[in-house]
């Protein structure tokens, strides 16, 4: 074989490695351009101090909360709508309505997240400040309502997959001892597609912590450890967001790589335990 | 007779569960339907400028969506392009070409990369023109091109995995059919493989316009701005219309503002739907050549 033809394999293999190295070269810039905060008190700077420039304070620690409450409250309110649903879509009515449903929901995966953030404004932070009686609507509530809705579809995929996934044989002998189809879901289907379930929650979270726009327009953005689901708050995706427009050589500036590398940190370690938790999925766009 | 009660309890629980996320939906699209159908006109996407010399390039639109969408054009179609070669060549890679370890490191990396949050390959964007700005020459700025790159370095991840599913997909019989007849693995890779696995990567790029054409925290970081008008090259500031939706929601000054933010953001919905089911019906088709490929059995 000569030189000339063996070019495709050698742009496959680059093109490869190339992509494979993208996701190192992030780290490697995060770090490098993060340096300066680097030498401070790591510690301190992630878990307690306040973040206040013009005092020279730029503590991650409110923004690490913000993240946390929004995502968390996000996935406790999905994870029961996206458990009911695949149930429905994939056990109750496997056919026609049920493949309407899923349908839907493959649809949904698709929409732009800042229409999400958009409607929330218009829609869901007036009744809220209805609701609840003053304040500005904009809350941790308001964001991981619109978040819920954002990563219940991707949830749903991924659990009706881990049901189908159980061997039919299984159902069948489950029937022909006079299981009914939900006896047979309860005792058959469920302990095996456990694994799915604990991988599309983990899908979900990362979604929920990587998502920008829903908790920059909906969260309200205070600096301020949260205290209640009403209250506002600022992730560490909408501290970047916000800050970006600071002087680049300002310490203000270099404390969105340390942002951008703690979320770094915490959606490759849930990649890592996703694949752990079952070692063939890939990530499902 | 417990039994039945729990398994009344939970049909009932699924159905809620359904009905929930139904009607959250259909508020949620509901209301922007209501709300962004009635200012669907050219005024909104064109303002007081005349249409066809918008169009032309002879007049400048300054108060409505044109720059916006020409700006996502312009940024899609640029991106895709850079990621699409790269993309591909991984994902063949992927598929044919690595194997054991080195294609399980190498799938780590492209899930990394697929489950990093778009504000951060935003940052890394960021980072780039700072480099540049430093190192090449002092007039590079967030721009075009840098927002255009860092989204092909989004959708990556996505190219490569779609390709490597559809390559992996293809049934033995047919993938072995031609090596059989004496065909070498390059041939076999592109006049047997790759056209089979066609549509499945056809749906895979699809995505990846979808994806490219709704995502905010990017372009905010690289380069998007409020109003610039028509960008007028690769290295100058652009409009985008999901910024203009970010933007329209916070900054509205007037209610004319205000629709135009539900006009766009209606627009963009409708894109992303369309290159949706244009992909799940290029996935059909795959499914029923397959079908076609399984059946035949010599």
């Amino acid at each position: 074989m000569n030189q000339r033809l063996q070019l495709p394999e050698k742009f496959f293999r680059l093109a490869a490695w190339g992509s494979a190295g993208l996701s190192l070269l992030i780290l490697v810039f995060m770090l490098i351009l993060g340096r300066p905060l680097l030498g401070h008190d790591l510690f301190a700077l992630v878990f307690h101090q306040p973040w206040q420039p013009d005092r020279q304070l730029y503590g991650l620690f409110p923004m690490l909360v913000g993240t946390l409450a929004v995502s968390t409250t996000a996935l406790l309110m999905a994870l029961p709508l996206a458990f009911g649903t695949a149930i429905l879509a994939a056990i109750i009515r496997p056919g026609g309505c049920g493949r309407l449903l899923v349908r839907i929901v493959q649809l949904l995966t698709g929409m732009p997240t800042v229409v999400y953030g958009f409607v929330g404004i218009f829609l869901l932070v007036p009744r809220l400040r209805t609701l609840f009686g003053g304040g500005s609507g904009r809350s941790i509530l308001a964001a991981a309502l619109m978040l819920a809705l954002l990563i219940t579809p991707t949830m749903v995929l991924i659990f009706i997959d881990s049901f189908q996934r159980v061997p039919r044989g299984w159902q069948t002998a489950a029937a022909a001892l006079g299981c009914t189809p939900m006896q047979t879901f309860r005792h058959v289907i469920l302990p095996r597609a456990a694994g799915g379930l604990l991988s599309g929650t983990i899908l979900a979270f990362g979604r929920a912590v990587g998502d920008t726009m829903i908790a920059l327009m909906l969260a309200g953005n205070a600096v301020a450890v949260p205290c209640s689901l009403l209250d506002p708050a600022r992730t560490l995706t909408s501290q970047i967001a916000l800050v970006f427009a600071a002087d680049f050589s300002s310490l203000e500036f270099k404390s969105i790589f340390l942002c951008g590398l703690i979320l770094y940190l915490l959606t490759s370690t849930l990649t890592i335990a996703l694949r752990l938790a079952r070692p063939t999925v890939g990530y499902q766009p | 007779m417990k039994e039945k009660g729990l398994d009344r309890l939970l049909v009932f629980y699924a159905w809620t569960a359904a009905l929930v996320l139904l009607l959250a939906v259909l508020a949620v699209f509901g209301f922007l339907l209501q709300r962004g159908l009635p200012v669907l006109n050219l005024k909104l996407i064109f303002g007081n400028a005349d249409p066809l010399a918008a169009l032309g390039g002879r007049q400048p639109v300054f108060d409505g969506l044109y720059p916006a969408i020409v700006g996502t054009l312009m940024l899609v179609v640029l991106a895709v392009t850079l990621a699409v070669p790269v993309g591909l060549g991984a994902g063949i890679y992927l598929a044919e070409y690595s194997r054991g370890r080195q294609r399980a490191l190498l799938g780590l990396f492209f899930d990394i990369l697929a489950g990093t949050p778009s504000i951060i390959v935003g940052l890394f964007g960021l980072t780039i023109t700072i480099f540049l700005h430093r190192c090449l020459s002092a007039q590079i700025q967030p721009c075009l091109l840098i927002s255009a790159l860092s989204l092909a370095f989004l959708v990556l991840p996505y190219l490569a995995r779609t390709t490597q599913a559809a390559l992996e997909e293809i049934e033995p019989a047919v993938r072995l059919t031609a090596p059989a007849l004496g065909a070498s693995r390059r041939q076999n890779l592109f006049l047997v493989l790759l056209p089979q696995a066609l549509p499945g990567i056809g749906s895979g790029i699809l995505l990846a316009i979808g994806r490219c054409a709704e995502d905010t925290a990017v372009i905010m970081l690289t380069g998007a701005v409020a109003a610039a008008g028509l960008p007028r090259s690769l290295l100058d500031h652009y409009e985008a219309l999901p910024f203009s939706i970010y933007y329209y929601s916070s900054q509205y000054a007037n209610p004319e503002e205000l629709q135009r933010g539900y006009g766009a953001a209606l627009i963009l919905l409708a894109t992303c739907a369309l290159l949706f089911i244009l992909a799940f019906v290029l996935r059909q088709l795959l499914t029923r050549s397959r079908g076609i490929a399984a059946g035949w059995r010599p």
